[in-house]
């Protein structure tokens, strides 16, 4: 039976990093299946999902933290891992929108933003913010529930953006098919 | 549009204005103003032509900078310089020139590129826009309307400012999550 794993890498950021940990996963003959990486301030994120399939015996949980142990040797990396379970996000039928809010940066932008987007039954799938001088800035995308008014969560967003002094922008978002 | 129109634009420069323009502070998110809609402006009025000539005059003066929109230098109106001349990404190009109350009358083939911003300096975005386009506008001091055509860079730079005019940043266009960068050279 194939196990899924997420593997969680945090810490301070130094080259090599991802090389040691795929290096490691591939030790076991684990197959990385989805990843995302950023650098958050200069600390290191990183999460990815490995399959056993393909590995030559039994993987468990501490395997992985055994395999990845060089990463952790210096203190300044985190590694954690925990099994998952398969679970493809079903398409909802709906639609999707990109939201871009950006202001004056202060504490409690995202929750009054987002909050409107959860009230509205919706679901964000991506999310950036970014913080530069006094300039915050979040860029989201998110699906909306089939039957949503989408001009009404707009305005209900555009009010809570308002409320913390930023604005914000909803807009459909674009697929090209070729 | 006529190929008039497009040669009087080209034609255009600063000098009809016949003042001096001076070099004016540009402003940074997250300054409201640059989320203000800007009003319609009366192309004719000395307060407009003043302001038409230091939006050229700062133009001029900030490295790389291929167009400014009055929003930037703290003003909502709509109003708003160009000039892609210089630029290895323009192809149709009309050298220096100001419109007020520019509408777009026709927009296509739409092209993702990545854009910066004075008023943001510390990131670049992938942005789509129309690379054909056609816009109308009037030209400050005469108040002469002109339609006209244009392609590739100046489509887009046109595009942003007429953005800018309207209270809109590049960043309320981006692609998505990951279609803003921190910019990695500054000019």
């Amino acid at each position: 039976m194939t196990s899924l794993y997420a593997v969680t890498v945090l810490g301070h950021d130094r080259p090599g990093i991802i090389a040691a940990a795929t290096d490691g996963l591939a030790g076991l003959g684990l197959n990385i299946e989805d990843s995302t990486m950023t650098l958050l301030r200069g600390h290191f994120a990183m999460m990815l999902l490995c399959s056993t399939e393909g590995a030559s015996g039994p993987v468990g949980p501490r395997d992985i933290e055994q395999a990845l142990a060089p990463l952790t040797a210096d203190g300044d990396l985190d590694v954690a891992v925990r099994p998952v379970t398969d679970e493809p996000t079903p398409g909802t039928g709906g639609s999707s929108w990109v939201l871009t809010v950006h202001g004056g940066d202060r504490p409690g932008i995202v929750s009054a933003v987002v909050g409107e987007v959860a009230t509205a039954g919706g679901n964000i799938t991506d999310l950036t913010t970014r913080l530069a001088g006094d300039l915050y800035l979040l860029v989201a995308e998110l699906d909306l529930p089939a039957g949503a008014d989408a001009a009404a969560v707009e305005a209900a967003i555009k009010a809570a953006a308002h409320g913390v002094g930023v604005t914000a922008t909803l807009r459909a978002a674009e697929a090209d098919d070729l | 549009m006529s190929e008039a129109d497009s040669d009087r634009l080209a034609a255009w420069t600063e000098a009809e204005l016949d003042l001096a323009g001076r070099v004016l502070e540009v402003v940074r998110a997250p300054d409201p103003v640059l989320a203000t809609a800007g009003a319609r402006v009366d192309p004719a009025d000395p307060v407009w032509v003043q302001l038409a000539a230091d939006l050229v005059a700062t133009m001029r003066v900030s490295p790389g900078c291929v167009g400014l929109a009055a929003q930037q230098v703290g003003i909502a109106a709509q109003l708003f310089c160009v000039d892609v001349s210089a630029h290895p990404k323009a192809r149709t190009h009309h050298g220096t020139f100001v419109l007020c109350n520019a509408e777009v009358v026709e927009a296509s083939r739409n092209d993702r590129a990545r854009e910066g911003c004075m008023s943001v300096p510390d990131f670049t975005g992938d942005v789509k826009r129309a690379s054909r386009l056609v816009v109308t506008g009037q030209l400050p001091g005469t108040g002469e309307q002109v339609t006209v055509a244009t392609d590739a860079f100046e489509a887009r730079a046109l595009q942003h400012e007429m953005d800018h005019c309207q209270g809109l940043l590049f960043l309320d266009r981006v692609a998505g999550a990951h279609a803003v960068h921190p910019r990695q050279t500054y000019l």
